[in-house]
Parts: C-alpha cells; sequence; structure tokens
C-alpha cells in the first residue's frame, strides 16, 4: 500500500488476526510484487487534477513543511517507558529516512523537565570558577566570537537499551531511533575557555542547563579544550526549543546526557561533581554489583534502516536495497558488513557519502531477493579497529542490568513475504 | 590527543603573533590549560558576585558548595508528605512508574536490581545537589536552603543512612554522611576489559554455526501500534 493512498477509515486486520494469517499469506506473497497502488483516475493516460488548477503560490507556506503524504514520518514515544511526558524521550524515525543529515524537527528528544521555553534576549550564559576572568554573555554576544561549523551524530547512552535482555520493540525507529545527526554552527568551547583563561588546577568542568531540570555534568577539561561547542544553529537555522534553544553544548561522540541543553553555566573547578546524572544515571551496572562511571564514548554501532519492522519489502523478490546508518564516538567509520544469514557469512556494504568523524555514515547493500527468508545484519569497524561486538558478546562482559552502551549487532529476520521482525539469534 | 592540542597551540600561536587582538594570549600545551594576562576577544562582562551566587548552587562530594543552613528529619518528614510523597510513596517507595528512593538492599547483583538513594547513591551530595537543582518536579527551585536540609535528611533517614529523627543535618555536618555504595564504582574501563573488541579483520566467512531466532519481538508485543494499524507504528 502506497503512502497517503489508504482509504481513511477503511477496515483494516487486528493485530492477532495478521499475526495468524502472516503464515499462510508467506506463500502467496512470495515473489509476487505489491499490487499497483493508487488512484488510476491520477494516472497515465488520464490527466491529474493537478496538472490543471494553479497550487499555493510563494510564502503561502511561509516556513515549508513535509508533503501532507509524508504524515507518517514523526517523532513517536512509547509510552509504558516513563512517568512523565517531560522526563521521557521520542525517537527518530530512522526507518524513513536516508543521508545522513536529520531533519531538525525529526531529531529526537529527551527532556528531563519538558521543554524550556526561553526568550533569547533574557537568556545568559555564564562561565565562571577556576578562572582568570569569568563571563557572562548574552546570544548575541555569543555569536560575535568565532564560528565553527561541524557534522556530529548524538546519541542517547540508552538507546537500545530496552533490548538489553532481548528482542523487545519491533522497529529500527524504537530499538536505535535516540540518536540525531545535525550540522552544528557555535563557538568552540576552547575559544571561551581561552577567554577566560583556565587555572592551572582548573581540570573538571561543570556545564548546567537552564531548564526546569538544571542538568549538570562533569566534563572533563582535556574534551572541553579538544572538540566541544557551544552551538546555537543545527542545520543552518536556530536550536529548535526541543533541542535546547537558544544554545547547547555538544559534546562530539560522547553519550547524549552530556550535550546539555539551553546551557546556561559552566563552572571550573578541580574534580568532578558526581552529580545525578553522573551516579543515580549514566552509570552502567556489571553482573558483580559494580557499576562503571564516567563511560562517556558512544563505542562503534550500525542498524540497517530498510528494510526493517516498519518498513517490510513490499516490491517482492528482485534487486533490493539494504539502506543503514553506522556510527563511532572514536572516529571515522572504516567499514561496514552485511550478512543475510544471522552473522555465519559476511560481505562488504557499500559507504556512500561523506565519511565524517564522530557522524552518522550511510551505507547500502544491493542484492537480488529470491524471496528467501533472511536473517540481516550489519557490523561496522571504526578507524580504531573496534568491531561492532554481537548482543551475546556485550551480555558476557556486562551482564544485562547496564541499561546504557548496548551497541550489540542488531538482527532483522526478513519473512518471504517481505514483513520484517526484531529478532535474536543464537 | 596530546598531538592535536599542540597543533591547536600552534596554530593559537601564530594567530596570535598576526593579530593584535590575539597577542596577550599564551596556550600551555603541556598541561592543557591556558593562561592569558588579558582577554582576547573582550566581548561580554564580568559577572557580578550577586549574579554569581543567584545561579551557583552546585554541591560537590567533599562538601564544597554546600550553603549555610540547617533541618531535621522531623522537619523534613512534614515537608515530603506534603510535597513528595504523591509521588515517591510516603516511606520512598515510588508510586506507580515514579522513582523509588529508599529500599533495594543487596539487590545490584539480584536479577532485577533496585537502585535507590541508599542501595546505589554513592554521595549524599547528589541528592542535596540535584533536589536543590530539579525538585520537586515541576515547582523546582522553590524551597529555602533549610528546606532542603530537611528532605535531604529525612530521605536519608528513609534508607536507614540517618537513624535518628532528632538529627538535624546541616552544612557542617553534612560530609560526615557515608553512603553504603560508595565504593560500588569505577571509572570506565572498556578499552581494558572489552579488548578483544578491537581486531585486525573480523570474520567473513562461516564464521559461527547456523543460527536459530531465539527471540521475538512480535511475540512480547509491546510495540506502540496505530489503533486500527495493528502494526508499529510508522508501517504504511
Amino acid at each position: 500500500m502506497s503512502k497517503g493512498q489508504d482509504p481513511i477509515g477503511a477496515p483494516r486486520q487486528s493485530r492477532r488476526a495478521f499475526l495468524t494469517a502472516a503464515g499462510g499469506m508467506a506463500a502467496m506473497a512470495l515473489a509476487k510484487p505489491a499490487a499497483a497502488a493508487g488512484n488510476p483516475a491520477n494516472q497515465p493516460p488520464n490527466v491529474p487534477e493537478w496538472s490543471k488548477v494553479l497550487g499555493d503560490g510563494v510564502a503561502v507556506r511561509p516556513y515549508g513543511k513535509p508533503s501532507k503524504f509524508e504524515k507518517d514520518v514523526i517523532r513517536r514515544d512509547v509510552e509504558w517507558l516513563t512517568a512523565s511526558r517531560e522526563s521521557s524521550v521520542s525517537f527518530t524515525p530512522l526507518h524513513e529516512l536516508e543521508g545522513i543529515i536529520t531533519p531538525n524537527g525529526l531529531c529526537f528528544e529527551r527532556h528531563h523537565g519538558g521543554i524550556a521555553e526561553i526568550d533569547p534576549a533574557d537568556h545568559r550564559l555564564m562561565i565562571h570558577g577556576l578562572v582568570e576572568r569569568p563571563l557572562i554573555l548574552s546570544l548575541e554576544e555569543l555569536k560575535r566570537y568565532p564560528r565553527v561549523n561541524r557534522i556530529h551524530f548524538m546519541e542517547c547512552a540508552a538507546n537500545s537499551g530496552m533490548e538489553w535482555r532481548g528482542a523487545q520493540l519491533n522497529g529500527c525507529q524504537f530499538t536505535h531511533g535516540m540518536i540525531h545527526c545535525v550540522q552544528y554552527t557555535g563557538v568552540s568551547l576552547r575559544t571561551l575557555l581561552e577567554e577566560v583563561g583556565v587555572r592551572s588546577n582548573g581540570k573538571w568542568l561543570l556545564v548546567e542547563g537552564g531548564d526546569a531540570a538544571g542538568m549538570d555534568r562533569s566534563l572533563p577539561i582535556e574534551k572541553a579544550l579538544d572538540d566541544c561547542i557551544i552551538a546555537y544553529k543545527m542545520n543552518g537555522e536556530a536550536l529548535y526549543p526541543e533541542q535546547g534553544y537558544p544554545m547547547r553544548l555538544v559534546v562530539p561522540g560522547w553519550q547524549g546526557n552530556l550535550w546539555v541543553k539551553w546551557l546556561r553555566r559552566i563552572k571550573v573547578g578541580d574534580q568532578p561533581w558526581h552529580t545525578r546524572e553522573e551516579t543515580s544515571k549514566y552509570t552502567d551496572l556489571l553482573p558483580n554489583g559494580k557499576a562503571r562511571r564516567f563511560t562517556w564514548a558512544m563505542d562503534a554501532k550500525s542498524v540497517i534502516t530498510s528494510p526493517s519492522p516498519q518498513a517490510p519489502i513490499r516490491h517482492g523478490r528482485g534487486f533490493t536495497i539494504v539502506s543503514g546508518l553506522a556510527w563511532s564516538g572514536n572516529g571515522k567509520v572504516k567499514r561496514v558488513d552485511i550478512s543475510l544469514d544471522g552473522g555465519r557469512n559476511w560481505r562488504p556494504a557499500r559507504l556512500d557519502g561523506p565519511i565524517l568523524d564522530k557522524a552518522l555514515t550511510r551505507f547500502y547493500y544491493e542484492f537480488d531477493w529470491t524471496g528467501e527468508p533472511l536473517l540481516l545484519q550489519s557490523r561496522v569497524q571504526d578507524e580504531t579497529g573496534y568491531v561492532q561486538p554481537t548482543k551475546a558478546e556485550l551480555r558476557k562482559v556486562r551482564g544485562v542490568n547496564s541499561i546504557y552502551h548496548n551497541n550489540g549487532i542488531q538482527t532483522w529476520h526478513v519473512q518471504s513475504n517481505g514483513e520484517v521482525e526484531n529478532v535474536e539469534v543464537a | 590527543m596530546s598531538k592535536s592540542l599542540k597543533l591547536a597551540g600552534v596554530l593559537i600561536t601564530a594567530l596570535a603573533a598576526a593579530s593584535p587582538a590575539l597577542a596577550q594570549t599564551k596556550i600551555d600545551a603541556t598541561t592543557t590549560t591556558t593562561t592569558a594576562s588579558e582577554a582576547r576577544y573582550h566581548i561580554g562582562r564580568a559577572p557580578t558576585a550577586a549574579e554569581v551566587k543567584g545561579w551557583d548552587i552546585d554541591v560537590r562530594p567533599d562538601g564544597q558548595g554546600l550553603p549555610e543552613g540547617k533541618g531535621t528529619v522531623a522537619q523534613g518528614e512534614k515537608l515530603f508528605m506534603d510535597n513528595c510523597s504523591t509521588c515517591h510513596g510516603e516511606f520512598g517507595e515510588g508510586n506507580g512508574r515514579w522513582p523509588v528512593l529508599a529500599g533495594g538492599k543487596g539487590s545490584l547483583t539480584a536479577d532485577n536490581p533496585v537502585k535507590t538513594v541508599g542501595s546505589y547513591w554513592p554521595y549524599a551530595s547528589t541528592l542535596f545537589d540535584y533536589v536543590r537543582h530539579a525538585m520537586p518536579y515541576g515547582s523546582a527551585q522553590s524551597f529555602k536552603t533549610d528546606e532542603y536540609y530537611a528532605l535531604v535528611a529525612y530521605v536519608l533517614y528513609l534508607n536507614d543512612i540517618i537513624t535518628d529523627q532528632n538529627f538535624e543535618l546541616s552544612n557542617k555536618n553534612f560530609t560526615s554522611i557515608k553512603m553504603p555504595n560508595e565504593q560500588g564504582f569505577f571509572m570506565d574501563d572498556r578499552t581494558v576489559s572489552e579488548k578483544a573488541f578491537w581486531q585486525k579483520e573480523p570474520c567473513m566467512k562461516d564464521c559461527i554455526p547456523p543460527v536459530k531466532i531465539t527471540a521475538r519481538a512480535a511475540v512480547i508485543d509491546v510495540t506502540p501500534e496505530d489503533a486500527k494499524d495493528g502494526k508499529p507504528r510508522g508501517v504504511e
């Protein structure tokens, strides 16, 4: 069924009925292309209405939106995950996107106190502590500092966290969608730290948000001086409120929680603060009852975005495109391999588009699908030599209660009828 | 890391030589810190002492940042009942999906660990810092300093870390509080303990025996669905 052609309100099968019928449908659907979609009245040899009448004029849509036929390409949430929408998460619809840049309106959200609606005229960034010259800046003043543009992924430490105990959510939007990748424009944090003059005993930064959660995290000075940015633009335009308008911290390659939104304060100190978000949360419990702390970097990870449970194969057997994303918080993606048989045999995927440091990288694998069931996997290796592990390998070291940092290999079961399911294999 | 910092230092030194506005900055690449006798861009101003005081509310495990103040367990109990128990339960047991604050001792190696202030948190300072930053949920930063001490005292009492109901927690005795799981954390060691994940040439052929499906998300059936659709949302 193609986009927008679904008669509204038409009766459809329940999930249960669908699952029951799926087995029987498989043989029928095997290798048979989906029925021609759409309304023949709009198709050759007829001339559709849009070829006859004038459409909207310029600036009727002063801020453009996607076609109404793309209405299903939206962020989604999983209500049972959290107690409140204001401290919760929504997911990027990875299965509908291509390339490496996430559209601003689709970037997943993670708030701890809802979206702060900040008047930029009233926002201030304060830098103080172990510095020679404490500083307070307005947004306009921040914009007068030299600018940098960088494309980076931002991944929640809990991305795929619901999958530690097994296959749970059926769709890469839900299993891998706590990630986005945009081009940030802002000021190198190093520039501002040089402006204030960090004292020699200044080893840690407290970075704090201006929302009602007042998120505070400790950031080591080495990272702060390396590649962090205080960003005020994403993909060319102002940050969206849900992404920290008017300014946020960008911490390339490191867990999303450190990317403090609505950034209001940076304090330089000589020790970490051990705030709630680096003790109670974002610490990784291991089977022996001890927990890793300060697990900042997001390791190399990949996922096939199509086919996937929300993006089944509709065209039947024949030439088939496998599309996916790979990334690493430790550098650039070096290679991606694809398995059709659950990890037994692998073949190289084709990287396409820019391959950037700590950014999403698009890969493709094209093949002739015979209609046989597949156990699809992708496996990334980054420039440090790190190879994305299987979930079993991760669990062997970490057990199933570490919540965060699940970068295990994802398996999709492609059935003969083209439907796709999130599964585990062994 | 050190190489790129040194390179950046060289670049900035070169820039400094070329631009009078940058001339006063010196980079100390060996300690990765900067020293300068004068601001480089002169954009922005120094915050006033009052401005810093208004926002400088963080607290560290060594007590740095604790404001002057005090509060008892009993005072905290009343505040907790009036402002916190709706979500967290009268005994910190948590209502519905709201966070559990107390209990769970000894559960960290269990199949389903219960991570609370008492069973998991390493430092009492975190409780003060967090409550003052973000609680009560929906009306943050609305209490007086003494009330934060009282609330923290009560939550520690719920966790049997303070056992005397008349105990008065203050900035003077705060660092005497020791949390049971202080030693329960260690620095990220992935590059050592997971060293096997770094490989020269990943296996390409006959890597493992043939596999079978062992778990299916559709059986768990917890993925959000469109009401009439019966499929994971986002399926056309």
